[in-house]
């Protein structure tokens, strides 16, 4: 029996929410990263579904670019929190108060 | 696999630039201290080749790759613009990085990278080859914000740069997958075709179009998604502030642009009333908090938040409903001619705030402008132009910029939307004016005499002497740029 699309779109449409959510109210910034990789991999799901329910393989070829782009965002960015370890001895964002309006 | 030869040269400035690139991060590590300059030099060098590449195609319309990539005078008009643009920040670079002791030559080589992740965005006619083209340019951003790593307020101004905008991309690339899923495909044209009257109403086209247009409201910093644009352009290294205000902003506008038109121009419903609030608010709340600034760097942040709202207007007219299309099509060209302009006067600012010195630090509080005039009559002069510039005042260039847009506005019936932009560049005049008046009316004490200094050098004469030039040129002969825009303007539908 084939699953049918509506059900990727919730699966996807959940795991981008909870990466949405995480991101907005999460105060550690690794699990802010995670979070947003959660969202990159939502949007992974949904392409791959997109992609077989249509037949399409654009789909897919559009998925290895963005696993891709956020493997290299991944690397760029854990390499910032790192240095910013290295100053404040923190990754907690609520610490970060330096520049404000 | 076999690519054509003809789809190569199509993309020949974009593999210069890069392959420059690639050489400077590997040039860097073996190249002695005192040799660093060659290695910009070289990069300017890449960057003039480009340019007269792109001016030997101007005009054609040349698709590529089986339609990925599309040359167009739009594309070409942008490529120019921010070629022009990073030669500019290359040369301010080459001191302010002397001063801050952070000259690296792999810096020459983030600017390339940056700048061919911007090309990329402007000539690409796929959702997917726009998207890889943001994330090379922002990813080279975050790290060229933090390049002074051994500073705090650097790598917190990175950091949250890094967050907001993976956050940002990451909601863009939901948005595209929906979109893919509607359409069956992520070219533009198709989407275009796929586009019909129930799409209007259809969730999934809806919730996509929203993503789409919030992605790329972080990318050119609108109101409501303006957050981290004051505190990355306050945090990052001036230079850097100053190419992300100018070469990134008109990047993200470009490519907002072309989806919006090539893509939705049938949903023009949908997405009109959108944009029209973000351009209020954001011209709105852009203005009123920068009054309230002590700081040059941050008032000038929301000064470019700003000036994206005006450019908004002319985004506005180009999706209004029932405008005919010579009209819409002045509204796209006064966006091109407004964001041109506007790359010319703040760069001129942010490089002068680059280069007054206080001590060994920045001079960016207002303070350190007191008194200006007494001791750098033409710093103080040039400081004096672009301020007046940015307040949008004849005759300098930021004056024709409004004039430009407010009258696409009025033209499309949208005289109140003139109006209340006339408005608040009358309030912004306060707050530009404002270093105008600390620089001519206040005595600096005798204590800011010894230590504020003007850095300047041959490359940063240069620089200021482009934007000045462009600054009272346009303003004087605004005819030639104007023509060029309505050129190169994209077909609106």
């Amino acid at each position: 029996m084939e699953v049918p699309i509506s059900f990727y779109l919730v699966l996807s449409g959940l795991v981008f929410l909870i990466g949405l959510v995480g991101v907005l109210i999460r105060r550690n910034i690794i699990i802010i990263l995670l979070s947003i990789e959660l969202m990159l991999n939502a949007t992974n799901i949904n392409f791959v579904a997109f992609s077989s329910y249509l037949g399409n393989l654009s789909g897919q070829v559009f998925v290895f670019f963005a696993l891709t782009v956020a493997a290299a965002e991944v690397a760029v960015g854990l390499a910032i929190i790192i240095a910013l370890y290295r100053h404040s001895a923190s990754i907690n964002i609520d610490d970060f108060r330096m520049l404000k309006w | 696999m076999n690519i054509p030869l003809a789809d190569i040269v199509t993309i020949l400035p974009e593999l210069i630039v890069i392959g420059m690139a690639c050489l400077l991060l590997v040039l860097d590590p073996i190249t002695p201290k005192s040799k660093k300059d060659l290695l910009a030099w070289a990069s300017l060098g890449a960057l003039a080749v480009c340019v007269i590449m792109i001016l030997g195609s101007f005009g054609g319309r040349v698709m590529a790759f089986s339609d990925l990539v599309v040359v167009d005078g739009y594309a070409s008009f942008w490529k120019l613009l921010l070629c022009l643009v990073s030669g500019m920040t290359i040369l301010l670079s080459m001191t302010y990085l002397k001063e801050e002791h952070i000259d690296l030559a792999e810096f020459y080589g983030f600017i390339l990278l940056a700048l061919v992740g911007m090309m990329v965005m402007v000539s690409g006619a796929d959702l997917l080859v726009i998207y890889l083209g943001i994330e090379l340019m922002s990813i080279t951003l975050y790290i060229m914000v933090g390049f002074k790593r051994f500073e705090a307020r650097s790598i917190e101004s990175s950091a949250k740069y890094f967050v907001l905008g993976a956050f940002s991309s990451g909601i863009l690339l939901y948005g595209i997958s929906l979109l893919f899923g509607v359409a069956g495909s992520t070219r533009l044209s198709e989407i275009a075709s796929t586009m019909n009257d129930q799409s209007l109403s259809d969730p999934l086209v809806l919730i996509s179009l929203m993503l789409i247009i919030v992605g790329f409201g972080f990318k050119v910093a609108a109101v409501p998604f303006h957050m981290w644009t004051p505190d990355v352009y306050q945090g990052a290294p001036t230079s850097v502030t100053a190419f992300m205000a100018v070469a990134s902003k008109a990047a993200s506008f470009a490519a907002f642009l072309r989806v919006l038109l090539e893509a939705f121009g049938g949903l023009k419903p949908n997405w009109t009333g959108m944009i029209l609030v973000l351009c209020l608010l954001t011209v709105a709340l852009g203005n009123l908090v920068a009054i309230v600034q002590t700081n040059v760097k941050r008032m000038l942040a929301y000064s470019s938040i700003a000036h994206a709202g005006y450019a908004l207007i002319g985004l506005v007219v180009a999706g209004w409903i029932g405008t005919e299309a010579g009209v819409s099509a002045r509204g796209v060209s006064s966006l091109m001619l407004y964001l041109a302009i506007y790359s010319f006067m703040t760069l001129g600012a942010f490089s002068m705030v680059a280069i007054l010195r206080n001590g060994g630090l920045e001079g960016e509080e207002l303070n350190d402008f007191t008194g200006l005039a007494k001791r750098h009559k033409g710093g103080a002069f040039l400081m004096m132009v672009f301020m007046v510039s940015l307040a949008g005042i004849p005759p300098t260039a930021g004056f024709i910029g409004k004039f430009y847009l407010f009258m696409a506005a009025v033209n499309a019936g949208l005289a109140w939307l003139a109006v209340i932009g006339l408005v608040f560049a009358a309030i912004s005049a306060f707050y530009y004016l404002r270093v105008v008046m600390v620089m001519y009316m206040r005595e600096p004490s005798s204590e800011q005499e010894l230590t504020t200094r003007l850095a300047l050098s041959p490359s940063v004469s240069v620089v200021l002497a482009c934007a000045i030039a462009g600054v009272v040129l346009l303003g004087i002969f605004p005819g030639p740029l104007v023509s060029v825009a309505d050129l190169s303007t994209l077909p609106v539908k």
